[in-house]
């Protein structure tokens, strides 16, 4: 995919590093010549929570939610999260997921079932043209650090367009603490090479 | 230099590039960014306040001894800093004062979504109202040379999704204000409000809306964008940016500033267009001015019979986005093809979403007080905080929860009415130095039997920790006298005050089991930091579970705790699942090893003994 205007989600549980993720998006945009707007939906817990944001690049952004169902492409910290959201991709949208399942309290408790992987599959493939996966937290370990799991996952969205890898390290590296560049470069080549693209 | 600003972050540049000196506030989401970067800019003093009213005051004062003053806080604050907005409104100030109102529409974070461009007409002031944080960053501007052009206090008004939402914004440096006065006004006609003075006052601030309403004609933010003459939109804030997606074509009435309203720009406006419409969040704030003016607004075929308070096209509870500007609009008649790309409803991912609610963090000092609390089974009077998702199960911890401060009058109330069950009130530390002083004083005072538990994490928890009179720092990171809560609550009136370590199960059970029995006021203060303040991190541990000791009583799962699992193994014996400890999440902070009746999880200290 070419870089041309752009509708991202990103959508995950608090405390996985979306919002992080998310500025580091849309300032990519901004670098790469783009109006851009970000968005953020937090809601009252610190922790756990469902936590959704959009990125916009265009020649001019208006409205900084995205209309649903033209999101070209929806990125999932978790699994769960994914389908949550999928009705916001447009028809021909991608979905890159992040491998990892965090079970809300109603699972835990026991009130409610974690989806089947197979029917979660199932149902992301009829929403998305294609359907993209990254281990995060694994590749994250990896590079030394658990915590830059949400830039592998913007090495692995890297991957999907058209755009420079120096580009978005440039814009990684203007958000992380100076002691921690090394590790988060690590971190996002490793997703930019170990996404997983299904036909 | 263009930047990517949240809407808190550029009006924080807008207030320090217009020489603010002075700003206080009370931590409040959407508002708390907003303090939290003016707090780091050079020659600014920033505070936290107790409550709003005080923060309110305290800008009020700095912009009487002429220095420029902003003061910012949740929409809800402006309820409990209105007797200072009322009297500023009157006074009027030597230099500019800026109140920042931040609404929550939909209610992310509030128990209302008060509309409160309202305040600004009931007391006569200027509401400017921004689109992005561009403008977040110039009206707040325009708004200190507003404020002094017209001595007015000048209300912004801004709303979540533009707190909240990051948009390019040019920055620029500081300009230095000179103090504006030599010396403290000493003009008690101006600013002693006693009735005699006051009624002095009142034409002159009704003079002052009249003056701001010619003023607004030409206000360089209110903008007439002409295309298509055959829509026209009256629109303002966020709902700009909404009435641009979904109406690329519509001619627009931009305002900046809501209140008052530019009479004849709107008269001008309509006058070109064949059909017009208004497009604003909540209330019908401007679509009811625009009626009273006599001019026509575009109605849908099948619109309620005429009720002066009615929207109508949008609706008039909740937040706006394109998909509700579209439905609305569509509804109305003003759209009749499909938009492009519309799927909405088309892909039903089949299966049953797990819902994923927020819940106290595993290791919450709160969750010991709200499990014995529960099992207490007595009316627990809450408040704002945290604790207040105590209502959730399987804590089911909390019966009422109004407004800040609310939990201890709320209590009182209920005694002195003769209710013949005992009463619990519940808060936090930082909303008890808030307004839950005043409440606790009256318990004491007019001696009502209601036990207060004040909930002391040491820290402003919700809002994403910020500073308060009882932890030693100020905003600015200055160090600073710490108030102990004990002393307070004495000098109160209060004779049985208890303090222990939140994490104590059973001497919080066994205390308030015997308050329960006596007569008279307590509070027992259950103290323990936040889990996730940094110091509390380092002392994090994993507990585990000894499957061979646990039978799945399910004890441990009445906590509520998001690290405590259902394992997939059964107790043979009674066929129930085993409780299990997610590695991941866990603190260590023992509450479920102190409820357990078969010891089955080990303390901290036995986990260490053992592996010496």
């Amino acid at each position: 995919m070419s870089t041309q205007k752009m509708n991202f989600m990103l959508v995950g549980v608090g405390g996985q590093g979306t919002l992080l993720a998310s500025d580091i998006l849309a300032d990519l945009g901004v670098r790469l010549g783009f109006d851009a707007k970000k968005a953020e939906i937090h809601g009252m817990a610190q922790r756990g929570g469902s936590v959704t944001s959009f990125v916009r690049w265009d020649r001019q952004v208006f409205s900084p939610i995205i209309p649903r169902g033209e999101v070209d492409i929806l990125v999932a910290f978790e699994k769960l999260e994914a389908l949550r959201y999928l009705e916001h991709l447009k028809p021909g949208g991608m979905l890159l997921v992040n491998a990892q399942v965090i079970e809300p309290i109603t699972v835990k408790a026991g009130d409610a079932k974690y989806p089947p992987a197979a029917e979660m599959q199932a149902a992301f493939e009829r929403a998305a043209s294609r359907v993209c996966w990254v281990d995060g937290l694994l590749l994250a370990e990896q590079a030394g650090e658990a915590r830059t799991a949400n830039v592998v996952i913007l090495g692995a969205l890297s991957a999907l367009l058209d755009t420079p890898a120096e580009s978005w390290l440039d814009a990684v590296q203007a958000h992380v603490p100076a002691r921690a560049v090394e590790v988060n470069r690590k971190a996002f080549m490793l997703g930019r090479e170990n996404i997983l693209v299904e036909a | 230099m263009k930047r990517l600003l949240s809407g808190n972050e550029a009006i924080a540049y807008g207030a320090w590039e217009a020489g603010v000196m002075v700003a206080s506030a009370y931590p409040g989401t959407p508002s708390t960014e907003i303090l939290e970067h003016l707090a780091r800019f050079p020659g600014v003093y920033a505070e936290w306040a107790p409550n709003e009213k005080v923060a309110l005051d305290v800008a009020i004062g700095a912009a009487y001894a002429g220095r420029r003053s902003l003061a910012a806080m949740k929409h809800v604050g402006v309820n409990v800093a209105a007797d200072a907005l009322f009297y500023a409104a009157m006074t009027g100030t030597e230099a500019g004062l800026v109140l920042v109102s931040a609404d929550d529409p939909a209610m992310h974070s509030s128990q209302n979504e008060q509309d409160n461009r309202q305040f600004a007409r009931f007391a006569r002031l200027p509401c400017l109202e921004p689109a992005d944080s561009q403008e977040a960053k110039d009206l707040t501007q325009a708004a200190f040379d507003l404020s002094e052009q017209f001595d007015t206090p000048v209300m912004l008004r801004v709303t979540t999704r533009i707190c909240h939402t990051s948009t390019l914004t040019e920055v620029g440096t500081r300009r230095e204000y000179p103090t504006r006065i030599e010396k403290y006004p000493r003009n008690p006609k101006k600013y002693v409000m006693v009735p005699a003075n006051a009624r002095g006052r009142h034409p002159v601030i009704e003079q002052r809306i009249l003056d701001l309403a010619q003023f607004s004609e030409t206000f360089v933010p209110n903008r007439m964008e002409m295309r298509s003459t055959s829509l026209g939109i009256i629109t303002a804030g966020v709902a700009y940016q909404y009435a641009r997606e979904v109406f690329p074509e519509a001619s627009i009435l931009k305002l900046g500033m809501v209140y008052p309203l530019p009479v004849g720009l709107i008269r001008k406006f309509a006058s070109r267009l064949e059909r017009l419409i208004v497009l604003e969040e909540l209330d019908p704030f401007i679509e009811e001015q625009v009626r009273l003016m006599g001019i026509q607004l575009y109605t849908p075929a099948d619109a309620p019979d005429y009720s002066p308070n009615a929207k109508l096209i949008f609706p008039i509870t909740g937040e706006l986005d394109p998909d509700v500007v579209y439905l609305a609009s569509s509804r109305a008649g003003l759209i009749d093809v499909p938009v492009p790309g519309k799927s909405k409803g088309k892909i039903d991912p089949g299966l049953a979403l797990p819902g994923r609610p927020p819940v106290l963090c595993a290791g919450c000092p709160h969750r010991s007080t709200l499990y014995i609390l529960h099992k207490l089974g007595l009316p627990i009077n809450g408040d704002i905080g945290c604790y207040t998702l105590g209502v959730t199960p399987p804590l089911n911890a909390i019966d009422t929860c109004g407004c800040m401060g609310a939990s201890i009058g709320v209590a009182h109330g209920a005694c002195v009415a003769g209710d013949n069950e005992r009463h619990f009130a519940v808060l936090g530390d930082s909303t008890f130095f808030h307004t839950g002083m005043p409440a606790l004083l009256n318990v004491a005072y007019n001696r009502s039997n209601v036990i207060t538990i004040i909930m002391d994490n040491r820290i402003t928890g919700m809002t994403g920790h910020q500073e308060n009179p009882g932890t030693g720092l100020t905003l600015q990171q200055k160090e600073t006298v710490t108030i102990e809560l004990e002393p307070l609550v004495r000098a109160l009136g209060i004779e049985r005050v208890l303090t222990l370590d939140a994490y104590d199960v059973e001497a919080i059970e066994k205390t308030l089991k015997a308050w329960v029995k006596e007569d008279g006021p307590g509070v027992l203060i259950t103290r323990h930091a936040c889990a996730l303040l940094p110091g509390e991190r380092r002392g994090w541990m994993t507990l585990k579970v000894i499957e061979e000791q646990c039978n799945g009583c399910t004890i441990c799962f009445r906590i509520g705790c998001p690290a405590i699992l259902k394992s997939e193994k059964v107790d043979p014996k009674y066929n129930r699942p085993l409780a299990q400890i997610d590695p991941l999440m866990c603190t260590g902070c023992e509450i479920c090893a102190r409820v357990c009746p078969r010891d089955a999880i080990p303390t901290r200290e036995q986990i260490l003994e053992q592996e010496a």
